[in-house]
């Protein structure tokens, strides 16, 4: 079997699940090696191990945290002229991308990005158009490059034993010119990673900056809390959470949209999730279009009871 | 200091997009107009030319004779001048194909600054700032909440979901912008005017020395086998507000969420 490059992120020394969805992903194309940058314990590789990794390369420059995106492509490229795998597969997150951007570039490899699957010829599907349509493409020139949504397959363990073997790269200066000054750590909100999250709940500008009853929701649920655009453009909500065409795209099991009117840039972030409940006071609002559920009401007056009834249901 | 904007001319989000017969956007069926993600663009550099003297704005597309639109309204916002680079071949270019040409035309500006939207609203990839930067061995700063230009280097804000990154590149150097980075302004009837004055060159694939078989949709390194619409959603159930309450329960309660 020919190797498949995946780039496994983590954070705290936890892989983050998007890696186990690409190895799951992988391995219809091929034998998964995961690529993992910065330092990590000996946990990651076995969970990496847990879903299909049969080698894991670890690459710890310090250039990778020091430079923007530019290290980590040249790193990748150096792995793949050594390995000539059959594909590689990257999340796609903003800088995920900008990689296989500069990779695709490097390797002389097409590049198909923000797919939603991928079989075993290597035929990828993609959500387009916020949504409206589906595309099926698949790379004609080099080892396909290809980024994959979050939440694109529901990951399945193939345990094998990866042992985690340290990769030397040779980092450029040129790819040493966008360099991060300072870093300031977010606070976490301590909720789900929103693009992982099976259930959403998501406020717009229904809400009129009370967010409250939406985080109560989502805490109930145990799930993440996500705004529209107008949300966040109103300061209402951090830009890290808008879900659309310019913040995530999320596909959850259940997407509760509160107070959001469902304009085509807020379609685009959450249109293929599997179940969509809308809560807005204007029956015309076209989010009402998508929803398997539509409450035509005002929120304040609706979320609250549901929240006291699933506490007590709850006990 | 020369700033070269990359503006794209994409069908309007709001009206009906689909494909061509050949798998690429069709362009001819509906309105287009200047990518809402590159107005943030423009508006950085009309900004950089606010605070600084002799700044130059060039408005830069790659498309076909609609495209000459995009620029417009950069003249009319404030831009300078306009590059237009058309050519017959280009149709179907992948985004190698695209950022090789974007490349060549920038190396032939000569800016100190390239500043970029952070996708375009139609492909949605936002890869072309990276692979420009790639071929030009450029820094690439992409994706600033915020920006400023110094006379030797660029510094933006970069957020992503655990921390605010600051960062630093000299020039010259290639940036792109969020919607994050301040709204653009809206054109006012002496830019709208002014506009008309602009100068605007075009530039063919042979002005910029780029062989017409390497680009468009033959040399693309990846084909779109089949483009199908989503079918539309089967209608769900409505509930007046005095019975959402129950509605929403019972809904959680089937689908096992509580």
């Amino acid at each position: 079997m020919p190797e498949v490059l995946v780039v496994a992120e983590h954070a705290d020394s936890h892989v983050s699940k998007p890696a186990f969805e690409l190895l799951t992903l992988a391995r219809r194309l091929g034998d998964p090696v995961a690529v993992i940058f910065g330092e990590i314990d000996d946990t990651v590789a076995k969970a990496l191990g847990e879903y299909g990794a049969t080698r894991v390369l670890l690459v710890a420059d310090p250039a990778i945290n020091d430079y923007l995106v530019a290290p980590k492509a040249e790193a990748l490229a150096q792995i793949a002229e050594k390995l000539q795998p059959a594909a590689i597969l990257i999340t796609s997150t903003p800088e995920g991308k900008e990689i296989a951007g500069r990779l695709a570039v490097k390797l002389e490899s097409g590049l198909i990005t923000d797919a939603t699957d991928i079989v075993g010829d290597g035929t990828t599907t993609q959500s387009v158009f916020a949504g409206n349509w589906t595309v099926t493409a698949s790379v004609s020139h080099g080892a396909p490059i290809v980024t994959v949504k979050p939440n694109a397959v529901t990951p399945e363990a193939a345990p094998t034993e990866a042992a985690a073997e340290q990769i030397q790269v040779t980092i450029s200066d040129a790819a040493k010119s966008a360099r991060i000054i300072n870093s300031e750590p977010k606070k976490s909100s301590g909720r789900p990673e929103l693009t992982e999250a099976a259930i959403v709940v998501s406020g717009g500008r229904g809400t009129g900056g009370d967010f409250t009853a939406v985080e109560e929701l989502a805490d109930v649920l145990g799930g993440a809390v996500g705004a529209s655009r107008a949300a966040v453009d109103a300061g209402w909500y951090p830009y890290a959470y808008q879900i659309g065409q310019t913040g995530k795209t999320v596909s959850p099991q259940l997407y509760i949209a509160v107070g959001i009117s469902g304009a085509i840039q807020h379609r685009a972030g959450m249109q293929t999730s599997k179940a969509i409940v809308a809560v807005n006071k204007d029956a015309e609002a076209p989010i009402f279009g998508l929803a398997d559920l539509g409450i035509v009401g005002d929120l304040h007056k609706v979320l609250p009871v549901v929240i006291e009834e699933i506490k007590k249901r709850k006990g | 200091m020369k700033i070269v904007v990359l503006a794209k001319h994409v069908p309007d989000a709001t009206g009906e997009r689909t494909f061509a017969a050949d798998g690429t956007v069709d362009r001819a069926s509906s309105d287009g107009l200047l990518s809402e993600l590159d107005e943030y663009a423009v508006e950085q550099a009309l900004q950089v030319a606010d605070e600084r003297d002799e700044v130059e704005v060039v408005v830069m597309t790659l498309g076909p004779e609609d495209a000459a639109d995009a620029i417009k309204r950069a003249l009319q916002m404030g831009a300078s001048a306009g590059v237009h680079i058309i050519d017959d071949a280009v149709h179907g270019s992948d985004a190698l194909a695209t950022s090789a040409i974007l490349a060549e035309a920038i190396k032939n500006a000569a800016p100190e600054l390239v500043i970029c939207g952070m996708a375009s609203t139609d492909g949605t990839m936002g890869v072309i700032p990276a692979m420009i930067a790639e071929r030009l061995g450029w820094p690439a700063v992409t994706l600033g909440a915020t920006l400023s230009v110094a006379d030797d280097h660029v510094t933006i804000r970069r957020d992503d979901d655990v921390a605010s990154f600051t960062i630093e590149a000299s020039l010259p150097a290639i940036v792109s912008v969020t919607d994050q980075s301040g709204e653009a302004r809206y054109p006012s009837m002496k830019g709208i005017l002014a506009a008309k004055k602009k100068p605007v060159e075009t530039w063919t694939l042979a002005d910029l020395g780029i062989e017409a078989a390497s680009v468009g949709l033959d040399a693309a390194w990846s084909k779109v086998i089949l483009t199908t619409p989503r079918p539309p959603k089967e209608p769900g159930r409505v509930v007046q507000e005095e019975n959402g309450a129950s509605a929403l329960i019972d809904f959680l309660a089937a689908g096992k969420y509580i």
